[in-house]
């Protein structure tokens, strides 16, 4: 069985105010690592068996439909096995 | 005149924007989201809310409601379409205005009176106000911060279509304090603050509210 992940993240340009104030928070835990920090959203979607092609555009599709908001997001569909 | 107000599951203000209506002088006519009716309606209000629990993304999930179908046809026809709060995040993720709502700036949920300067009074639902008039009404919202990319900012703005804008200080890190906006034919309009909780001053702030839904009978009658 394979899974397809799909990673939704806010557009660069568009403000992340939840990745902020966890930007915020980890120096108070003492950890210093951070430069910045985005926050966005991962779906995985079972199926039988080894995607096809046209299941993967099917995917696209539904991403750029109702995973992803366009206007402010962008979205990676990928295999994980 | 009858105005159609949807009910999702997780609405909230259905019952108040339903008074509004009726308190400006036109029938208020209950849909339910699952309904592919408008039940003869002449306008339609997308009242505040959390439909659908708000998941994925506050308004993408009702978007594709039954009722939704019907009102994207509808409005692309002309007829006048209100969305507050909640409703402005549903008319936003079908595509009937542009930008979109993010999380407000400070991470808070806000609920104060607020004021806002009317701009653009020729749409459907703005035509009872005078350009430049300030009223104060109701803001109560998590995720009310208006973003959209640059030529689209620089198009509302170059079109007038920007009905009204925060004063002071901006409450939710909205692009050039954009509280509300309207299509190119002014017959859809988003409003991120609440009209339908300033009908009178007994229950509100003010009866500033009322205004836009007596806009929208003035719109009928032409």
């Amino acid at each position: 069985m394979a899974k397809i992940v799909v990673d939704v993240m806010l557009k660069p340009e568009i403000l992340d105010p939840q990745g902020s104030a966890v930007s915020a928070a980890l120096p108070r835990l003492g950890f210093t690592f951070a430069k910045s920090v985005r926050q966005g959203k991962r779906f995985e979607i079972e199926v039988d068996g080894q995607p096809s092609p046209a299941q993967l555009a099917e995917v696209e599709k539904a991403a750029e439909k109702l995973l992803a908001n366009p206007v402010i997001e962008t979205f990676v569909v990928r295999v994980e096995n | 005149m009858k105005v159609g107000v949807v009910t999702f599951p997780g609405t909230l203000d259905d019952r108040d924007a339903a008074r509004a209506v009726d308190a400006a002088g036109a029938t208020s006519v209950a849909l339910w989201h699952k309904e592919a009716d408008l039940k003869g309606v002449d306008a339609v209000i997308l009242p505040g809310g959390f439909s659908y629990g708000d998941y994925l993304r506050c308004g993408a999930i009702s978007r594709f409601a039954p009722v939704m179908e019907k009102i994207i046809d509808a409005a692309n026809g002309g007829m006048p379409v209100l969305g507050i709060c909640n409703g402005f995040q549903v008319l936003c993720e079908a595509h009937l205005l542009p930008g979109a709502l993010t999380r407000n700036h400070e991470l808070h949920f806000l609920c104060h009176d607020q004021r806002l300067v009317i701009e653009n009074t020729s749409t459907a639902w703005t035509s009872s106000f005078t350009k430049g008039q300030e009223v104060v009404i109701p803001l109560k919202n998590g995720e009310g911060s208006f973003q959209c990319d640059d030529p689209t900012l620089a198009m509302l703005e170059s079109e007038g279509r920007i009905i009204a804008r925060y004063v002071g200080e901006n409450p939710n890190g909205s692009r050039n304090l954009i509280a509300g906006i309207t299509n190119e034919r002014g017959n859809v309009v988003g409003l991120m603050p609440h009209p339908e909780h300033a009908i009178n001053p007994l229950t509100g702030p003010t009866a500033d509210g009322l205004g836009f839904f007596t806009s929208v009978l003035k719109a009928m009658v032409k």
